[in-house]
């Protein structure tokens, strides 16, 4: 056979196969959206949003504190990571072009690569012991520690970007480095940190092992920050290991919740980022 | 008054962030202390054999780590088989192929796949991909392929298989992603070198990107394989969670990020705990040294590239 | 009697457009086989996208058109049913920086072209390659270490690897854009004898924005300004007796 054909079948043959593994991989996602959708539509009532788990057999159980409870442990993570990864994003961005810099980053980097059931462990060594019990707090720490990598590093990016004539433009009018820095460069590159406290925010609302051992669940309301508090997909998985098919169903439920949640998010996150770059 | 607080702000404003960085640095530190000092307990009791003990066993106290670390290899490396070439194949399709508007679009889908969290993949696990493969792919391979140790013995639907199958799922994101954008930086200049020898689209793609980006796409690939190492939820729900240490493909097995998942709060005693805390370092050693065995890899590509 | 100059490459009024931009006004260029033809102008006249149409690159890039013919033997290479890849087999490139695989020896670069092609017997990959490096120049320098990367060269050696390479599959046409752009006086003298050497047996076209280059090496010039062919002749004749006034204010360095 002519050389020349040989090489053109040879390279349909490869494009076809690249496209191939492209059309596989959209199988399960396909596959996942459907289930999710079907099956939580089917289970998902005003009961699962108003009430809180009932014993088995029992219907018109929800999942009311579940949700209320990741909400509060999201809320809580973000009160104590968030001003020690912005501002520490901040301290890298401006004043971390040095070896400690570099031990900051490599730390960062070491700490987002750690399984998140691991930071369960150390949330569980740093509160849970000592407070002799599962926690809503212990739990916020746990989601906080994978917060700060994420944040830290987008927030350094995000600065970065800012363009170097509009710190040495305000400087150059007698403003403070640290008036600058605030009122300038942070507020220009608010859009693109927001992004990613988002993202953030869109990966631990989905974080289950962390909060095993943590924030434990609760099949009641928490009673106390420092008690046991139930969450969504502690719930979820809890139920979804159970043998009861109401449970079955109800965990679809929660898995519907979650999945819109976490993808509202996600494209929240997207427009507020097409937005900002309308500002350079 | 002004004059005092500028000369003073500045500083602190540095002291402050600087302090605020450092703490992620001390908290890893004081983590990590405190995990090695709780698993003392367990290392003075069993010292190196905790990593070739096949037993494990919370009422005699007897634990050992090789179940586990069997586990968690097999099931990663079944994962590695499947999602490496998919994956390669998706960043070449992406970014030498595809027209820009199918790259945003397929880019995105795949992006959707990395959003979507662990319990989330476990829960189609248990009730989509475990009975699809209990009644359809495992009584095949049972019948037609039952000779190999492989896929000997009773299939479950659950167990490794399925693990290392949802896995695969979980890491292709991560590998294809990688290992597009470095594709995506390899210069023009070397894709033309090949084009005007008249090499087709498949020969320019081999010759100028992929002999170009190896070394960028193993470290892509230890990327996925340590995220697969890591993995807890999905993987507790499809293995089974036995202990054992089995050749075929469709026994139960179990991982040191399920044990820990499934067993931590049930630890009665110091020794239980300390034990469990021990395979935590373990775990952690293991994705500590992949990812950093990746990244060098990768960086030494930019580099290159750059 | 006359002399008949046979043309190895024939333009009939080609445009090329990057999008909506033209960059190429209705080339008719009739190029001479076994000659050197030089392609002078002032940036952005189209000169490189011009050489890049007779190898089939220029509609590589998103976004490119090509409209009208380029008659290769009297074969219009442009027609629809033509495959790009055996053009280029025919046609080969020389770029402004040079791009020798980093990943391949230096026998690996020179035979890669052969290799694409289904040879692999030994005795003629050798035979080939030697005889491209000598061709180019460059087997002395070389010949004992063929197996080191073709990167680790100096960047006259590298470009001069890279006219091995598109030496070895044997072309009919050698473009070359701006070959000694980012080359030290030495090099670049030492690829000018090998332009002159190279012409006993290839059609060469050199696009450059070095006149004196062009005056140098080159048999015919063409003059491109603002995407047009404003006057092609003879070097000698362009250099001392230009018809077109804009050849000449461009030649005289009114503007460059």
């Amino acid at each position: 056979m002519n050389i020349y054909k040989k090489r053109k079948i040879v390279n349909k043959i490869m494009i076809t196969i690249t496209v191939l593994c492209t059309l596989i991989t959209l199988v399960p996602l396909i596959s996942i959206f459907i289930s999710v959708i079907s099956k939580g539509i089917l289970s998902i009532n005003i009961d699962f949003f108003l009430n809180i788990p009932k014993p088995v057999g029992e219907p018109g159980g929800g999942m009311s504190n579940a949700i209320v409870g990741s909400l509060i442990l999201i809320g809580l993570s973000c009160l104590w990571a968030l001003p020690l990864a912005i501002f520490g994003g901040v301290y890298l961005a401006e004043f971390g072009n040095n070896k400690l810099g570099a031990i900051i980053r490599f730390t960062a980097d070491v700490l987002s690569g750690v399984p998140s059931i691991i930071i369960g462990i150390f949330a569980y060594l740093f509160f849970v012991l000592p407070m002799k019990s599962f926690s809503a707090i212990s739990g916020a720490f746990a989601l906080g520690i994978i917060m700060l990598p994420i944040v830290m590093r987008t927030t350094e990016e995000m600065v970065k970007m800012v363009p170097n004539t509009l710190r040495e433009a305000s400087l150059a009018l007698g403003i403070s480095r640290f008036r600058t820095t605030i009122s300038i460069v942070l507020k220009t590159a608010m859009p693109g940190i927001i992004t990613g406290i988002m993202l953030a925010i869109a990966r631990i609302a989905g974080e289950t092992a962390p909060l095993l051992f943590t924030a434990f669940g609760n099949r009641f309301w928490h009673q106390g920050l420092d008690k046991p508090i139930a969450a969504l997909p502690l719930q979820i998985f809890v139920y979804a290991i159970s043998p009861f098919d109401d449970w079955h169903r109800q965990a679809w439920a929660g898995t519907l919740v979650l999945i819109s949640m976490i993808f509202i998010i996600n494209l929240i996150s997207r427009k507020v980022m097409k937005s900002s770059y309308k500002i350079y | 008054m002004n004059k005092k607080w500028i000369k003073l702000i500045d500083p602190l404003f540095m002291r402050t962030t600087m302090i605020l960085a450092v703490s992620i640095v001390v908290l890893v530190v004081i983590l990590l202390f405190s995990m090695t000092k709780q698993s003392m307990l367990s290392i003075h009791k069993f010292g190196l054999h905790f990593l070739f003990d096949s037993v494990w066993n919370p009422v005699t106290e007897k634990f050992g780590a090789l179940p586990f670390i069997y586990g968690t290899f097999v099931s990663s490396v079944l994962a590695l088989l499947i999602a490496v070439p998919i994956s390669l194949g998706i960043a070449i399709y992406l970014s030498e192929i595809a027209p820009l508007w199918i790259r945003q679009f397929l880019g995105f889908m795949v992006e959707l796949l990395a959003a979507i969290p662990s319990i989330i993949y476990g829960m189609w696990g248990i009730f989509v991909l475990s009975p699809f493969l209990r009644e359809f792919v495992q009584p095949f391979l049972c019948k037609y392929f039952g000779f190999l140790p492989i896929f000997k013995g009773q299939f479950y639907g659950v167990g490794m298989m399925t693990a290392g199958i949802i896995l695969s799922i979980m890491i292709i994101p991560t590998i294809s992603s990688v290992s597009k954008d470095i594709f995506l930086s390899v210069p023009l200049d070397q894709r033309e070198a090949a084009m005007a020898l008249g090499a087709t689209q498949w020969e320019t793609i081999r010759l100028s990107v992929l002999k170009y980006a190896k070394t960028g796409v193993i470290g892509a690939i230890i990327l996925g394989f340590g995220r697969a190492v890591g993995e807890t939820m999905a993987v507790t729900m499809v293995i089974g969670n036995k202990p054992e240490i089995a050749i075929s493909l469709f026994a139960p097995s179990y991982t040191i990020a399920a044990l820990i998942a499934n067993e931590f709060t049930e630890a009665v005693n110091d020794l239980y705990v300390s034990a469990l805390i021990e395979m935590g370092l373990i775990l952690f050693a293991l994705t500590f040294a992949l990812n950093i065995i990746a990244k060098l890899l990768i960086q030494s590509i930019s580099g290159k590239l750059r | 009697m006359e002399n008949v100059i046979v043309c190895k490459i024939i333009t009939k009024n080609l445009n090329a457009y990057f999008g909506n931009y033209q960059v190429l006004k209705n080339i008719n260029l009739s190029i001479p086989e076994k000659k050197v033809t030089a392609i002078i102008g002032p940036s952005g006249c189209g000169k490189t996208t011009l050489v890049r149409c007779m190898n089939r690159m220029h509609e590589v890039t998103p976004g490119a058109k090509v409209e009208g013919e380029i008659l290769l033997d009297g074969e219009n290479i442009l027609a629809k049913d033509v495959e790009p890849i055996e053009i280029r087999r025919k046609v080969g490139m020389v770029f402004q920086k040079s791009n020798p695989f980093p990943t391949l020896s230096i026998y690996d670069n020179v035979a890669v072209g052969l290799k694409l092609n289904g040879i692999r017997k030994k005795y003629i990959l050798n035979e080939v390659v030697e005889t491209s490096l000598k061709h180019a120049g460059l087997w002395d320098e070389v010949k004992d270490r063929l197996n080191i990367a073709g990167a680790s060269l100096s960047g006259g050696q590298q470009q001069r690897l890279c006219i091995a390479r598109a030496l070895a599959i044997k072309p009919e046409v050698i473009l070359f854009d701006e070959p000694c752009a980012s080359l030290d006086p030495i090099s670049t003298k030492k690829i000018e004898e090998l332009i002159l050497e190279l012409k006993k047996d290839y059609t060469i076209i050199i696009v450059t924005h070095n006149m004196q280059q062009a005056a140098r090496i080159s048999d015919y010039t063409a003059f491109m300004y603002l995407g047009e062919l404003i006057e092609f002749d003879n070097t000698e004749k362009i250099f001392t007796v230009p018809k077109n006034s804009k050849t000449e204010d461009y030649l005289s360095g009114k503007f460059g």
